[in-house]
Parts: C-alpha cells; sequence; structure tokens
C-alpha cells in the first residue's frame, strides 16, 4: 500500500470523511466521564478558535508559502467592518467578494 | 407518533435554511480549490461537518498535502465527539439510528437541541432530528448549486471568491469571539501561522496553532 499512489484529493475526501464520522460516533458511544474534565471541554472549545482565525489569515495574506498583500486582504477587510456592523451572514460574504473582484478587475 | 412543536420546528427549518445555503460557498470553494463536482459532493455527504471541509479544501488548495489537510480538519472535527457526549443522553438511540444521529451530530443540530431543552427533552429531540436532518438536506443541494456555479464562471479571483472564502470562514468564527481569550487567541493564531508560513509546507502552520489553543486552555483553567 503506498499512500503516494492515491490522488491526494481523493485521499483527503476518503480520509476526512472517515475520521469525521468516526469522531462523531466516538461522541455518542463513549461513556460521558471519559471525556468531562473541565479542562478538556475547554481546550475543545478554543481549538476550533485557533484553527479557523489561522486558515483566515493564511487564506487572505498568503500565496504558495509566501506573504502577499491584495485584492483579498481589502475584501476581508471589508467583511470586518460588516461584522462589526452586524450585518447578516450573506452580506458580509458577498461584500467580500465584491470588494475583492472589483480590485482584481482594476489591476 | 408524538406531536412536532410548532416553535421548535420553525427554529429548526430557519437553521437549517440558512445554513445550508454556507452550502453554496462550499462547493464554489471547493471546486476553486482543484476538487470536482463529484468530490465535492461527496464530502458535504461524508464528511458533513461545514468547518472541516472548509479546512480540507483549503488546505490542499493552498499546496497542503492530503495528510495535513485530514489532520487539520478532523482536529475542527473534534469538537463533533464533545457534542456527542452531550447528545447521547438526551437521544437515547443504538444500532442504526445511532449512526444516523452520529452522522447529523453537528454544531447547529446541537445548538438547536440545547436551545429547545427548556422546552423539554421531546422537544430537544425534535430539535435535534428536525435541525440535523434539514441541514443535511439543504446543504448537500446548495453544494451542488455552488460546485456547479463555480465550474461555469472560471477563474475565482475574478469573482472575488478568493475573498469570499475567508470571510465565509470569519463570519462563521465571529460569533465565537466572545471573550478577551478568545480574541488574543485569534490574533495570536493568525501571527503563527502567517510567520510560519514561508518556513513550513502548507497546511503545517495551521495545525500548529492547536498548540496555542491547548497552552490558552491549560492556563485558563489555571486563572480560574
Amino acid at each position: 500500500m503506498e499512500i503516494n499512489n492515491f490522488d491526494p484529493l481523493w485521499l483527503a475526501v476518503i480520509g476526512t470523511s472517515l475520521l469525521a464520522f468516526i469522531l462523531k460516533y466516538l461522541g455518542q458511544s463513549v461513556p460521558k466521564r471519559w471525556l468531562s474534565h473541565p479542562r478538556i471541554l475547554k481546550i475543545n472549545s478554543l481549538i476550533p478558535i485557533a484553527l479557523l482565525s489561522a486558515l483566515v489569515a493564511v487564506q487572505s495574506f498568503t500565496k504558495e508559502s509566501r506573504l502577499i498583500a491584495d485584492q483579498r486582504m481589502a475584501g476581508v477587510g471589508v467583511a470586518i467592518v460588516a461584522l462589526i456592523l452586524r450585518a447578516p451572514f450573506p452580506v458580509v460574504v458577498i461584500s467580500a467578494a465584491a470588494t475583492s473582484a472589483a480590485l482584481f478587475k482594476i489591476q | 407518533m408524538s406531536r412536532v412543536n410548532r416553535a421548535t420546528a420553525a427554529q429548526s427549518l430557519s437553521v437549517s435554511l440558512t445554513v445550508g445555503a454556507y452550502g453554496i460557498a462550499f462547493g464554489a470553494a471547493s471546486i476553486a480549490a482543484g476538487f470536482s463536482v463529484i468530490q465535492s459532493c461527496l464530502l458535504s455527504l461524508l464528511t458533513f461537518t461545514g468547518a472541516s471541509q472548509f479546512a480540507v479544501v483549503g488546505v490542499l488548495g493552498a499546496g497542503g498535502s492530503a495528510l495535513s489537510g485530514i489532520a487539520t480538519a478532523s482536529l475542527l472535527g473534534v469538537r463533533n465527539t464533545l457534542y456527542g457526549l452531550r447528545m447521547a443522553p438526551l437521544l437515547q438511540v443504538k444500532g442504526l439510528r445511532r449512526i444516523f444521529a452520529a452522522q447529523i451530530t453537528i454544531d447547529e443540530s446541537t445548538g438547536v437541541a440545547l436551545s429547545q431543552e427548556h422546552l423539554g427533552v421531546k422537544e430537544a429531540r425534535q430539535g435535534f432530528w428536525l435541525t440535523g436532518i434539514g441541514v443535511f438536506i439543504f446543504w448537500n443541494i446548495f453544494t451542488l448549486a455552488g460546485a456547479l456555479g463555480a465550474q461555469a464562471m472560471g477563474n475565482p479571483a475574478a469573482w472575488g471568491l478568493d475573498a469570499a472564502v475567508p470571510a465565509a470562514f470569519l463570519g462563521l468564527l465571529w460569533p465565537r469571539l466572545v471573550n478577551k481569550t478568545d480574541r488574543l487567541l485569534a490574533a495570536s493564531a493568525c501571527v503563527l501561522a502567517l510567520a510560519m508560513t514561508p518556513y513550513f509546507v502548507p497546511g503545517v502552520p495551521i495545525i500548529s496553532t492547536a498548540f496555542l489553543a491547548l497552552a490558552f486552555g491549560l492556563r485558563a483553567n489555571l486563572w480560574r
């Protein structure tokens, strides 16, 4: 079994799906006391915050492992303003897309 | 046959529709990252947990390996385990029903179930199932629509999709940043991931921020 022989996209689809289900099923099946420690609960609530923040930063400011400031930065900046103004989700996404697309066309 | 509480059903439906519509963004992001329409739809059907799906296509789209994509997605999926722990005593299901319940144990089904608990166990259960099934249906339909739409429109940057995806993520993340610790962690994670990006294989900078969450979690406990 050579992992490298598989198409990485298919490997990602199957691997992610399999693990996602195992994680969900574990929770429905594991005795509650195993994971009810407050410290574990706290860390578990913080992990998505760290990972999602990192993902937003990497998707906004990097290209092929280089740091870069381009039209995406302006788009995400507008999204932040929309979020601060408590705009609904579709407004946040569409305003970011419109800003970025407009700058892309000017460039 | 128990009657469905009208308020519970209304909340389940509105959550299902709103969240399901995110599926368009996912379908489009997945195509933009190089996944095919079938692969995008399978991710929504089988993985069925939004943040993990965005993460795996984000990491591979940025040039990361399959393993770093799977690892990042799975770290984000760990919270479903904790939702399951919370939901299991409420649902009391075994066998095939437990498999279905597990697949739809996500942020939204858990959230609605918890919000209906004050009405009673029956309403909380209905909230879980209605929301889980509702999100599943709409999420998959909209994923297909987004994937087909993105395929038809060519260069994703010309449509601003390259900014829409991080903006969508930010929209998911924003309501979770409720206190100083959360905001400090979010900012630190951004800085760490960006600082690591030029020196590490794509995907690694993102997964590494889990250690920041660990450190913040351990310290938060000491302060208490």
